[in-house]
């Protein structure tokens, strides 16, 4: 049977069943990681001394990992616009890239985790190493999520196009927003944990 | 058309769908169809709040008899638990531990949202399915796999989680394997209840049938909606707080372990620096949001079935709304009076105490309509009504009884005593369960195409009332004494205790009688669903549009996709021919 | 429906692409700003207003929050309200005359 408003907005709320559900379940991840940046700043406010970021983290680093980020986001937002212009060839760029470079990105948290590990620095150490781990690592969960469901559009889900290519471009871009919410969520991280 | 008398409720075909005919596991196991979820849902939870409720007679016999042996069950449960049949207190606390989690998380919600939702609330809004029909299967089958890692979490060395429902930093953090499971367990249940939030959200905005506005809404769909935010929007700080103490027990790291920890003698070498109260407030952030979640659907389901038996429309249904939606707003901010005692300073302390007396505001308009409800009507008790009529008073006093916990001087006293179990299981034990109990009786008509029987429901219903109070209500005769919650022996080895535990024996049998008043319900859920009354599409004579569909209704379930074009309460109207104008007539 | 937007699109991408190089230069200047140690506070009401800019270049653009619909901004706004009191709220309770220090 078929539900309306799946690919067609519902004239009153001018919106399609998915970009409400993405939105809804991105409201829910902003109380999650709400949640640990609460966390993040009793923890820091209560403690005797705090390390600045770029004492303990390589800035440089993750200055790169946040320019990647940022790229993908573009490259994203680029795969849909291309959908939307009826340019199939160009959305696999450009969404072949978005993938690329989130792997890009956890290349570089595994070589910052690792070198992490290697001098003894782990997230048992001190409350600014756990913060940290548990911050990135939960987010680092969800690019891995991220780019999971972009290479099923690439690939395997990229079959909708040709019998519907309207759904297909809606499904495109709420998972492109699932995607810029990850580099948003970064945006915070960055600064939170590398800078201050 | 539909088939009357199917084999299982809600799961006949419409013969003239033209689809494929889905095999057994993808009709009966895997179907994304809403009532099949629904119903998953409703049975499983009814058989963990069971389990639930067993858990807890257990506890009642040390209470009642501490430091007895057990007779038979004693011998069974093994001398890690039971050493000669005599209750350890390490078992009481997994017992505790495991009933709070189980009847909150297990029980109550997977009943009222994932059972009553998911099988209501498409029915009542005239849509063919929830926007999501695969992601409510999903949500089922997480649901289920947090209930069975909660079980799961018995079998480990040391036991399940011991560190009581609320699973208070430092101890949870230096517990037991069970806590751990508990943790995975806790990450499976929210899941759920996040991917169910975003689907009874979504359709109940976008799927409703036209002509239904958001103010011809039954009473029960602004329950669920607010719900479903309520659920959204608290539960993942929850999760946060989850992923932490799993890196505090499995990563060594140091969140809510304080510097300076001895225990048992020996200091804690771990790094320190944390903070216990961090998890109290990321822990009741969710929990009081969550206890509406617990008591919003019970006060739908009790609005529909007051409306339908007076044959009246509801007194000050827009204030109802209004309050609604206040109350879940107000919900977020009032947790930290469950913190009072925790050395908070007074400003903080005043702000919580007053955004908790503004919130009970909503509470009483909600009470205070549904009981004006029942004024000038012509009352039918039937079973549904009997439960739902009950609620009121019942509610009442677990609502009255909150007030002085939340005045910060008053919660003094009575704070962690067993006035504090007292209030909260009013609410929950009569008030949410006896509303479940009549959202059961009454839908149960519509799931199957067959009534329950009146005399049987009868029976339960007065066991249970009965019972009830004599279980609840000394416990505030005993918290008011001073005896703390939690106390494996229920208080017996303090002397200002000695006045009232007596109340203990009382309140024990009070509930294994009880346990006796469930096996008519349960036989009769059963028996019904093959010899239960035959009945039609609309037994109840009942206005919202869930009636239009047949009974039970078929993949899609509408023969004719019905229009709204009234109110949801058009009882008695003047000049009208019958005492009721459903919603969907034309 | 994807034809008559196209000439939306084309302007669209100018502005994914100005966007984009707007992000770079703030991340440059936040990091840059890092290198002078200011005093935490500073610091810190420095780094957030950057971060909020970008942040919201992203979820005004790219996430196309500009232009969304008015029940979108209901649920973030109410998001939002809720995010702020779990953020102050429990730092505010301790910092309340709280006898306890962990």
């Amino acid at each position: 049977m078929d539900i309306p408003y799946t690919v067609e907005a519902r004239p009153d709320t001018g919106l399609t069943n998915g970009k409400i559900g993405i939105w809804l379940f991105l409201a829910s991840e902003v109380m999650l990681f709400g949640a640990l940046f609460a966390s993040y700043i009793l923890i820091r406010t209560g403690a005797q001394t705090w390390p600045r970021g770029d004492t303990i983290l390589n800035v440089p680093l993750a200055t790169f990992n946040t320019i990647v980020l940022i790229t993908s986001s573009v490259t994203m937002v680029m795969a849909w616009a291309s959908l939307m212009r009826n340019r199939f060839g160009t959305f696999r760029i450009y969404m072949g890239a978005t993938v690329l470079l989130g792997g890009v990105f956890l290349v570089v948290k595994y070589f910052e985790y690792s070198h992490k590990f290697e001098t003894g620095l782990f997230p048992s150490k001190n409350n600014f190493l756990a913060i940290y781990f548990t911050l990135t690592g939960l987010h680092m969960l969800h690019v891995i999520g991220g780019m999971a469901v972009n290479a099923y559009f690439l690939f395997p889900g990229s079959k909708l196009w040709k019998t519907n290519p309207q759904w297909f471009t809606n499904r495109v871009e709420n998972s492109g927003l699932f995607w810029h919410f990850v580099d948003l969520v970064w945006i915070f991280l960055f600064p939170t944990l590398y800078l201050l | 058309m539909s088939q009357a008398g199917a084999v299982a409720p809600g799961k006949a075909h419409g013969a003239h769908e033209a689809h494929h005919e889905l095999g057994f596991w993808r009709s009966y196991v895997f179907s994304t169809d809403h009532k099949v979820i629904g119903i998953q849902y409703a049975v499983t939870g009814l058989l963990f709040l069971l389990f639930g409720f067993s858990l807890m007679m257990l506890m009642r016999w040390n209470l009642a008899y501490p430091g007895a042996a057990l007779p038979m069950l004693g011998r069974i449960l093994g001398d890690s638990r039971m050493p000669g049949g005599t209750m350890l207190p390490e078992f009481y606390n997994e017992l505790g531990a495991m009933h709070g989690t189980i009847m909150v998380f297990l029980g109550v919600v997977p009943l009222a949202v994932g059972g009553f939702g998911n099988f209501v609330l498409p029915l009542q809004i005239g849509a063919p399915d929830m926007a999501f029909p695969k992601l409510n299967m999903l949500s089922y089958w997480s649901f289920f796999l947090g209930g069975v890692t909660m079980l799961l979490s018995f079998l480990v060395p040391g036991g399940g989680a011991q560190s009581g429902w609320t699973s208070y930093t430092p101890l949870s953090d230096i517990a037991g394997m069970g806590q751990t499971v508990w943790l995975f367990g806790m990450v499976f249940l929210i899941t759920s209840s996040l991917l169910g939030a975003v689907n009874f959200i979504t359709t109940t905005i976008q799927i409703r049938a036209k002509g239904l506005t958001f103010m011809r809404f039954p009473f029960f769909v602004w329950a669920q909606f607010v719900t479903a935010f309520l659920l959204l929007l608290a539960f993942p700080p929850l999760e946060a707080a989850a992923f932490m103490q799993l890196m505090d027990r499995l990563a060594g790291t140091s969140f809510f372990l304080p510097s300076g920890l001895v225990v048992s003698g020996q200091a804690l070498t771990n790094a320190g620096g944390g903070n216990p109260l961090l998890w109290q407030h990321l822990f009741w952030f969710l929990a009081h949001p969550e206890v509406y979640v617990l008591i919003l659907p019970a006060m739908g389901i009790v609005a529909e079935i007051i409306a339908n038996n007076t044959r009246k429309p509801l007194f000050g249904y827009r204030s109802m709304v209004g309050s609604l939606v206040f109350l879940g707003f107000m919900s977020f901010i009032v947790w930290a009076h469950h913190m009072f005692m925790t050395g908070m300073g007074t400003a903080m302390a005043t702000f919580f105490q007053t955004t908790t007396m503004i919130i009970s505001i909503p509470s009483v308009v909600i009470l205070t309509s549904l009981i004006i409800s029942l004024w000038g009507g012509s009352i039918r008790y039937n079973t549904p009504m009997l439960f739902a009529v009950a609620f009121l008073p019942m509610f009442g006093i677990g609502g009255l009884t909150g007030l002085p916990l939340g005045l910060n001087a008053a919660d003094i006293p009575l704070h962690d005593t067993y006035y504090v179990i007292a209030h909260f299981h009013y609410v929950v034990a009569p008030g949410t369960i006896f509303a479940l109990f009549a959202g059961v009786y009454y839908w149960f008509p519509k799931a199957t195409g067959r009534k329950m029987s009146e005399k049987l429901g009868v029976i339960h219903f007065i066991g249970s009332f009965i019972c009830m109070n004599v279980v609840f209500m000394p416990m505030f005769l005993i918290g008011l004494a001073g005896v703390s919650r939690r106390l494996f022996d229920g208080g017996q080895g303090y002397a200002f205790a000695q006045p009232v535990l007596h109340l203990n024996v009382i309140s024990s049998w009070g509930a294994w009688i009880m346990a006796l008043f469930q096996i008519p319900f349960i036989f009769n859920f059963f028996w019904s669903i093959r010899h239960g009354e035959k009945v039609g599409d609309n037994p109840w004579e009942a206005t919202t549009l869930e009636w239009a569909a047949p009974s039970p209704p078929p993949h899609g379930n509408f023969v004719v996709v019905p229009e709204a074009h009234r109110g949801p309460y058009e009882y008695s109207v003047p000049g009208a021919a019958k005492d009721f104008v459903p919603q969907y007539e034309v | 429906m994807t034809t008559d937007h196209a000439v939306d699109i084309d302007k669209h991408v100018r502005i994914y692409i100005s966007v984009f190089v707007t992000l770079m230069v703030l991340t440059i200047v936040t990091v840059a700003i890092s290198r002078f140690h200011l005093p935490i506070h500073l610091a810190v009401t420095v780094a957030l207003i950057v971060a909020v800019i970008k942040g919201s270049l992203v979820a005004c653009y790219f996430m196309h929050l500009i232009s969304e619909k008015k029940l979108i901004y209901w649920v973030l706004g109410l998001t939002v309200a809720f995010f702020v009191v779990l953020l102050a709220l429990p730092v505010l309770t301790h910092s309340d005359g709280f006898w306890i220090r962990y």
